[in-house]
């Protein structure tokens, strides 16, 4: 082979880049459009103004989830701005031809769910959608972008969108993570190491054999949260896993032509020897048990650790930060995570809504009860997730538990449905964003964890060490 | 589609200061809830500049020197978080033209600069000179020049940096492109006609 290596990420825009445009960006074929009710409905009001169409209807998928409630199935939903915004979305799919994987259709879901549920997410594709946990893709070998409501319009009216390269940084991490420490873990971790703007103008490449031995959803897991790390893009080369995965999926290829997609797929993995702009190497034995105790992502720490104090900042900015959090999360300083009483426990969202994270939650809750005084909800990533738990009988395990079995959506990773937190409550989530006022009420407090560790928080009432509590080990 | 070139922004400035300030903070996702832009102007930094009880907690933005403030400064990794175009969207509507900061998050500048919103780069102590100036004199006139890559004030002056692309486009009234993508249609086919999952089922 004479071709000079190159890494996943150069292939695939190598293969999508249609032009270099006036002011040296790239205009990037973007192969899968996915889009949901929250970015779109202003992108569709612009393609009308300008009087354009959808230029690849059959590459637009759409479906809804930030907004739809989880507890409430028929329409027309008591919150009228809900409704409109799902009236728009079904308009405008209608209009112009766009797939709608609504309720009715049993495959809604989140929109990070739905895509690899169905198979359209593949290897060596490009992909966008309005919302920055688009990355979680790349989990396929795909290049994934979130993106903003004008390129929602670009891609829209072009299937393409203007974009400038970004730097490869390989985050190896190797061995075999110890029991009780699940892919969350690992990307927070990663996180806490980067900080949260430490990914800003790179994509990252995730390897190693913790990596390779990763299911696809654990794979997900870690690529849907690079943005919190500021990467935009994260991905994982495709294997056998990857093509495991897809087989007999909806939109996977059949016959010949899967055959011919494999082969395709498989070529498109980083060569070795290619270059990267930065490599960062992790030991899987470094990786414990992780919680969050500020306002960001980065703010983790290990379960058996004391929650950070002003006195141990390692600069000025690390020390404003550490008084801020403490401020808002009402946390003592120095003091440890583990006992921190909880209010609210929630399993879902984009990053650990799916299938194996139910079934995991499943096999350790059982025969416990949530805490008095805790609320505590599962909310299934799409409605297949929902009835393969369903057909297991996960969904009984954790009623019986005491946990409310909610209908799909987004939820109260960011409540813009009636999943909200209530005053300061703090609520141990298996989301991805820590932010202030993040789930839903102004003073509210988030807790990131994976979804065995929520489970050890419902049954506790407190934040806990899921090794213990279910004798992991 | 002939677009403004934005060369320069002038008015009075205001800082907000703080890291990591996320889109959440910038547009609480309940104010999104909407299917146009209109009206976030008002919605703006709102769980900051309010109390839980809805009390107005003097946020810098609402103090009466700052009105009409065109100029906004920050920390660093401002804008990161969700992909929210209702983000710039609020600071545009809200009469922001430009902002300055130490850095941004990556999908936050690509949205703003979409929108024709200078964000540009400045050191820490260079931000707080200015801010410090404002804080002498609200009334003091910024000038974000996106040509010269400075940013003057009374009679001083710091440097800035800004991605070239972004400049490029802003400078020579590109900063939106639609245009040039839809130029590109043919070629776009033409891609789209080499790779198999484009071609429809």
């Amino acid at each position: 082979m004479s071709a000079q290596p190159k890494s996943l990420f150069e292939k695939v825009w190598d293969a999508h880049a249609v032009r270099i445009l006036a002011n040296g960006q790239t205009q990037l074929l973007i192969g899968t459009h996915l889009i949901h009710e929250v970015t779109s409905p202003q992108a569709f009001g612009m393609l009308r103004d300008l009087g354009l169409k959808v230029a690849f209807p059959h590459r637009t998928f759409a479906t809804v989830d930030h907004i739809v409630p989880t507890n409430e199935l028929v329409e027309p939903y008591k919150d009228n701005l809900a409704q409109a915004m799902m009236d728009e979305l079904r308009k405008n799919c209608a209009q112009f031809g766009v797939t709608f994987f609504d309720r009715a259709s049993g495959k809604q879901g989140i929109v990070h769910i739905v895509g690899p549920e169905q198979g359209i997410t593949q290897p060596g594709t490009t992909i966008a959608c309005g919302d920055s946990h688009t990355s979680t893709h790349g989990a396929f070998g795909a290049i994934a972008f979130g993106i903003g409501t004008s390129q929602v319009r670009d891609v829209l009216a072009t299937q393409t969108m203007a974009l400038g390269a970004l730097k490869v940084r390989r985050i190896e991490v190797n061995g075999k993570l110890r029991a009780g420490v699940y892919a969350k873990d690992v990307i927070l971790h990663i996180i806490r190491l980067t900080g949260v703007n430490g990914g800003t103008g790179f994509a990252y490449e995730y390897a190693g054999s913790t990596f390779d031995a990763f299911t696809m959803e654990e794979r997900m897991t870690v690529c849907n949260m690079s943005i919190e790390g500021g990467a935009r893009v994260g991905y994982v080369n495709p294997d056998e896993t990857t093509f495991a995965y897809l087989k007999g999926r909806p939109y996977s290829p059949t016959g010949a032509s899967w055959d011919a997609a494999v082969a395709r797929w498989r070529s498109f993995a980083s060569d070795t020897g290619c270059r990267y702009d930065d490599v960062i190497k992790i030991n899987a034995d470094d990786v414990a048990p992780s919680v969050t105790w500020g306002i960001n992502p980065g703010q983790g720490i290990s379960i058996t650790e004391n929650i950070p104090s002003p006195e141990t900042a390692t600069s000025d900015d690390d020390r404003a930060g550490i008084i801020e959090a403490l401020e808002y999360m009402k946390l003592p300083a120095g003091k440890p995570i583990k006992g921190v009483k909880i209010d609210v426990a929630f399993i879902g969202s984009c990053t650990n809504g799916r299938l194996s994270d139910f079934q995991e939650v499943a096999k350790y809750v059982k025969g416990h009860k949530v805490a008095p005084g805790v609320r505590a909800i599962a909310v299934p990533g799409s409605q297949i997730v929902g009835l393969q738990c369903e057909k297991l009988g996960l969904d009984k395990i954790l009623i019986e538990a005491g946990f409310e079995w909610r209908a799909a959506g987004c939820s109260m990773c960011l409540a813009m449905n009636p999943d909200k937190l209530i005053g300061d409550e703090l609520c141990a989530s298996s989301s991805n964003r820590n932010f202030k006022g993040r789930q839903g009420s102004i003073t509210g407090r988030t807790v990131l964890m994976s979804p065995v560790m929520v489970a050890a928080a419902a049954v506790t009432g407190v934040v806990s060490d899921a090794r213990e509590v279910f004798a992991v080990n | 589609m002939a677009l403004a070139k934005i060369t320069s922004v002038s008015g009075r400035g205001v800082y907000v200061p703080g890291n990591d300030i996320d889109t959440d903070r910038i547009i609480p996702a309940r104010f999104m809830k909407c299917v146009v832009f209109d009206g976030l102007g008002e919605f703006l930094f709102y769980d900051v500049r309010h109390t839980p009880e809805g009390v107005p907690t003097g946020h810098p933005i609402d103090k009466p020197e700052h009105k009409g403030a065109t100029v906004l400064l920050s920390g660093a990794n401002f804008g990161c978080g969700s992909s929210r175009e209702h983000a710039p969207q609020a600071i545009h509507k809200a009469g922001f033209r430009a902002v300055i900061a130490e850095n941004f998050a990556e999908i936050f500048f690509g949205n703003s600069t979409t929108l024709g919103i200078p964000c540009v780069q400045a050191a820490r102590e260079d931000i707080a000179k200015v801010a410090a100036a404002i804080e002498k004199n609200p009334a003091l006139e910024i000038t974000v020049d996106v040509t010269a890559l400075e940013v003057r004030f009374g009679s001083d002056k710091i440097t800035i940096t800004q991605r070239e692309s972004a400049r490029d486009g802003l400078i020579n009234g590109r900063w939106d492109a639609i245009g040039d993508l839809i130029d590109g249609l043919t070629a776009v086919q033409a891609t789209a006609a080499k790779l198999p999952y484009m071609s429809a089922a």
